[in-house]
């Protein structure tokens, strides 16, 4: 999933302080699974928001809606008519439902109350942790199922590097260092053997480096 | 191991089987050519080559190359070393030609520290490539002289390919498959990490004599003499990848305050003259931080002076 983790509230704040009405709109997919922004946090912050406008004697009417998804514009649609009630949005979606929303609602000011982090995974309540880059080729089938692009501080393709100890990254104690992960995994799967092989140079150009990336299927294309 | 294929002095002296004597010089944190310079005058006649590092700890300094352009310009062999964290591949084989339009012949393919040791902690990283990959390309630019995507160099650059390796760094177990790999991706010769753990070098020379390794790259021993119990302490816990023994800690802390530098010098000529019986060691890599001064005394008290002449 995409996870991703509440902005500050000073900085929410910042940006809506000048407004008089704000749909506060949390999304049902990933941030609720990492509550960050689902219908529970949609919640918390309309209250925390209300409690500190009442406190600076600022009339804000803050009404709060989560929708299904906000990268789907089928969902987006649910909220046409009642969109022109409000100055701004305040978006509790990852970056791609911020800007989703903003594409729909075009003339209505769309802010970002979290900042998207990564696609990672839940290890228990309250951590989450990265896997993935989206590179868009994806190698795992050549490191034992571990990435080495997203879990490596070098995304380095042959390490590790001189800066594994004890297991773990050079950049902090509490990390793993992925090669490590890695050479271990091969040595479960009985495939040390496949540590030698030289992992040639990568093409990037399916990465952040080649552009905005679009994903086409024609056979579900209507 | 015995034909030359670059004009690099280092390689010559390798293949012509004598013990080699590589030193480093960090560039300064500023513009002043004098600094450089300065290091390098001190070790010249002691060294057959001496490596610039390239923004060291990623801290931001004086580039690697025009610090070995300066050292070339005065006619010493720099050993050019480039990391992977800083540039992308248009930028390294640029950097390696440009290298060799000054006739530097010898890098030392790196991946680099981490930027949040440095200067810049918030800055991006490159790694585009990595260290062995980087070997690769250097072999294709200068074997096939040609570049990554194939097209053909005029004048391909002639560069002796050297890795570093760390005998110390875990996993422990493909520490030497990791040197079979970097000698399949192109290396030449190896400078290692400071050696403290003697017994622990010694084993990975053993287990890499055992698969033939020693036969197909010239392995340097990197030796950092310690000024005090505190450096060692230092290394032993805050740099990554390092070994020291307790022993080591013990021994300069051992003696007074003023005196352990000169223990630290001890300790290195001592180390010295045990890992030159080693088989397969082919010379040595003294990497005596901001106290370049004490090379020549290290070099003279290990029987390594003077330095051979190879044939033009």
């Amino acid at each position: 999933m995409i996870v991703a983790s509440k902005k500050p509230i000073e900085e929410v704040i910042e940006n809506i302080k000048d407004y008089d009405k704000i749909l506060l709109l949390g999304c049902n997919e990933c941030v609720t699974v990492c509550e960050a922004g689902g219908k529970k946090e949609v919640g918390i912050l309309a209250s925390t928001l209300r409690m500190y406008f009442l406190n600076q004697g600022k009339d804000m009417k803050i009404d709060e809606r989560t929708l299904e998804r906000q990268c789907d514009q089928e969902y987006l649609d649910e909220i046409r008519d009642m969109a022109d009630q409000y100055d701004a949005i305040l978006s509790l979606a990852c970056g791609v439902g911020v800007q989703f929303t903003a594409e729909q609602y075009f003339s209505l000011p769309v802010y970002p109350g979290v900042n998207t982090c990564f696609l990672g995974a839940t290890e228990e309540r309250g951590l989450w942790t990265e896997r993935c880059q989206a590179c868009g080729q994806c190698i795992l089938a050549y490191t034992g199922g571990i990435c080495p692009v997203s879990r490596c501080a070098k995304r380095i393709l042959n390490g590790p590097c001189g800066g594994s100890s004890d297991g773990k990254c050079e950049i902090s104690k509490e990390l793993a260092c992925a090669w490590q992960l890695i050479v271990e995994r091969l040595k479960a799967l009985d495939r040390l053997d496949d540590y030698e092989k030289l992992f040639p140079l990568k093409d990037w150009s399916s990465d952040r480096a080649g552009g905005p990336r679009k994903v086409i299927r024609e056979d579900v294309q209507q | 191991m015995s034909e030359v294929k670059t004009p690099s002095k280092l390689e010559k002296i390798l293949r012509a089987g004598h013990l080699a004597v590589t030193s480093e010089c960090g560039p300064p944190r500023g513009s002043d050519p004098e600094a450089i310079k300065k290091k390098a005058e001190m070790i010249k006649d002691h060294v057959d080559a001496i490596n610039i590092t390239d923004n060291q700890t990623s801290v931001t300094r004086m580039s690697s190359l025009a610090s070995c352009i300066h050292l070339r310009l005065m006619g010493m062999e720099p050993v050019l070393q480039m990391v992977t964290r800083d540039r992308n591949r248009i930028a390294l084989q640029s950097d390696i030609l440009g290298a060799a339009s000054f006739d530097i012949h010898n890098m030392l393919c790196l991946s680099g520290d981490h930027q949040s040791f440095g200067d810049c902690k918030q800055g991006q990283n490159v790694h585009d490539l990595d260290s062995m990959q980087l070997l690769q390309v250097v072999r294709k630019m200068r074997d096939q002289g040609k570049f990554i995507n194939g097209d053909e160099i005029k004048r391909p650059p002639r560069i002796f390919a050297g890795a570093a390796a760390n005998p110390f760094a875990d996993p422990f177990e493909i520490r030497v498959p990791r040197l079979a790999k970097k000698i399949a991706a192109g290396a030449e010769f190896i400078q290692t990490q400071c050696i403290y753990n003697l017994d622990k070098f010694e084993e990975w020379m053993r287990l890499a004599r055992e698969r033939g390794l020693t036969e197909k790259i010239f392995i340097l021993a990197g030796m950092t003499p310690m000024k005090s119990a505190g450096m060692a302490k230092y290394m032993k816990n805050r740099v990554p990848g390092m070994d020291v023994p307790d022993e080591v800690i013990k021994r300069l802390a051992g003696v007074p305050k003023e005196k352990q530098p000169d223990e630290g010098i001890k300790i290195c000529i001592e180390a010295i003259q045990r890992l030159k019986e080693v088989e397969g060691v082919k010379g040595f890599h003294i990497m005596a931080i901001e106290w370049e001064e004490k090379v020549p005394e290290i070099v003279e008290a290990t029987g390594l002076y003077p330095r051979p002449e190879p044939d033009a």
